[in-house]
């Protein structure tokens, strides 16, 4: 499985450039909103957890078309299919990779944006926390998305209208965690339902992906 | 004992089943008809008017019916589908094909009916409650599970792809439910409940539940005339669909 | 009997746009799901009978 997850960094460090897209990405439409409604600190303290969610959803979507594509493509993928090592744990490898990609520099770069909405200190704790528990959820989640499109026509898109619908739980508790913070409410329930939501994927979107992944290839 | 077990398998595949579903057809027709008059005739002739919502609140003996055939197609389709996933049937990936577009109509009117209804009673057209929302979130694995199967070219890949996907949905939709009421109830402090329904007075139950048999009969009828057009479509390269009487060659 | 007149029942007590909107959408997809599937159905058996008559050619054939 380590073997699996140096593999794909390495293969991504050599092409930093879709990596740094989707980071781009991330921080030019978490500055659209801003934009797009007005300037007010306090209407953008409001959204601000929202957005910044949407933002982070939207930018590893893009990514999970490349978690098995390449290897799709060169035949990579068949041979992790047939090697002993069980097919889960190689799913796992590159979903770490994946989430050291994609979700690790959002959850990383959020603070800063959550400044341009003039989040306080404790709020952009809440948020990387959030982030941090969240992330990893999205890659696992996505990447059961991204095995049921290998190959598929219309793939991005299709991806992203499969894969949306399952995030949703992630966006309310992962945003709502700042809001209730915000609000006073305090976000451990959040945080919790987060964590929660990690450990179901931890366990079960692998299976999922392998199954998907088995499909996709016969 | 052995006989019937045996007949069921037979029962199994497209070729055998074929004729089966079109016999079973016109009967779930008659009966969604029947319920369908019955249930109408309760809505409008029995059912008395409301003393807060007036007459609007006739609307429940759509939306209801609708809302509840689009959760338990969507559990029905998930089921065959596993089925057929783990079995490795081909007419149970049929049936789950025709299944969706069927299911993916109810929550369309179940979300239309629910905008209809919170347009007069709240002044909105779209209310943001956790039932409506969850629908909405339904509507949409409908969709992908029909764009999913769309896409892929073939038959089987297909059928098992759209497995997975309605697999992981309906561990999902429970999440999902519980996640939206979470974030409803935190956003609105007064509970603003689309589905709060006036206290149920007897004819009023009366009539949900025969509109929601003839919706149900009707998605049965449906489904069986769906998959027996999907089971021509899949298997015209063979000899038995080609000779049949309804080609008339 | 809650209706005194057909008028009565038209207009549902004001609300008739949402009432009859919300039935009447659901009457029209109820009978267009079918028909659409009809023609779906007609297709395929066209297809079919094509398929029919190209066999029975090629058996004549050979």
């Amino acid at each position: 499985m380590l073997a699996v997850m140096r593999r794909d960094l390495l293969l991504a460090m050599r092409r930093k450039t879709e990596v740094l897209t989707a980071l781009f990405f991330f921080v030019i439409v978490t500055s659209l909103f801003p934009l797009g409604i007005g300037p007010e600190p306090a209407l953008l303290r409001k959204i601000a957890p929202g957005v910044l969610w949407v933002g982070a959803l939207l930018a590893t979507m893009l990514g999970l078309q490349r978690m098995f594509a390449a290897d799709h493509a060169d035949g990579t993928l068949e041979q992790m299919v047939l090697s002993p090592t069980p097919l889960g744990l190689l799913v796992a490898g590159k979903n770490a990779a994946h989430w050291l990609l994609s979700g690790l520099p959002l959850v990383v770069l959020a603070p800063l944006l959550g400044m341009q909405f003039d989040l306080d200190a404790e709020a952009l704790g809440v948020l990387i926390l959030g982030l941090l528990l969240g992330t990893p959820v999205l890659s696992l989640v996505g990447s059961i998305g991204a095995a049921l499109t290998l190959g598929v026509r219309g793939g991005g898109v299709l991806l992203s209208l499969l894969v949306l619908p399952l995030y949703i739980p992630t966006l309310i508790f992962g945003a709502g965690a700042v809001q209730a913070h915000i609000s006073g409410q305090g976000a451990g329930g959040h945080l919790s339902l987060l964590a929660a939501l990690l450990a179901l994927a931890v366990f079960f979107a692998p299976w999922a992906t392998t199954a998907a992944l088995r499909i996709a290839l016969e | 004992m052995s006989n019937g077990i045996v007949n069921w398998f037979k029962l199994a595949s497209p070729y055998s089943f074929y004729p089966v579903a079109g016999k079973m057809q016109p009967w779930f027709w008659a009966l969604a008809v029947l319920f369908g008059a019955a249930g109408l005739w309760i809505s409008f002739f029995v059912a008395p008017t409301d003393a807060t919502q007036g007459e609007g609140y006739r609307i429940i003996f759509v939306h209801v019916p609708a809302s509840w055939m689009s959760m338990f197609i969507y559990l029905v389709m998930a089921t065959w589908a596993g089925i057929g996933l783990a079995l490795n049937t081909r007419l149970s990936g049929m049936m789950a094909q025709a299944l969706a577009p069927t299911g993916a109509l109810m929550a369309f009117l179940s979300l239309w009916t629910g905008a209809f209804w919170g347009k007069p009673m709240w002044g909105t057209w779209w209310v943001w409650d956790a039932r409506l929302t969850s629908e909405l979130i339904l509507f949409f694995l409908y969709l992908g599970f029909i764009a999913l199967q769309a896409a892929i070219d073939d038959p089987r890949r297909a059928d098992k792809a759209g497995a997975i996907l309605a697999l992981v949905g309906v561990v999902n939709v429970p999440i999902i439910y519980f996640s939206v009421k979470w974030w409803n109830t935190l956003h609105q402090g007064s509970s603003v409940s689309l589905t709060k329904a006036p206290s149920m007075a007897q004819t009023m139950l009366w009539g949900m539940l025969l509109m929601a048999l003839c919706f149900w009969m009707y998605s049965i009828a449906m489904t069986l005339k769906r998959v027996r057009t999907i089971i021509l479509e899949r298997e015209s390269h063979t000899e038995w669909a080609r000779k049949l009487a309804e080609v008339g060659a | 009997m809650n209706w005194g007149s057909p008028a009565e029942f038209f207009a549902m007590g004001g609300y008739a746009l949402y009432v009859w909107g919300s039935f009447g959408v659901c009457a029209v997809a109820m009978l267009l799901e079918p028909i659409l599937l009809g023609r779906r159905r007609r297709a395929i058996l066209r297809s079919l009978r094509r398929h029919a008559i190209a066999d029975r050619m090629d058996k004549e054939s050979s």
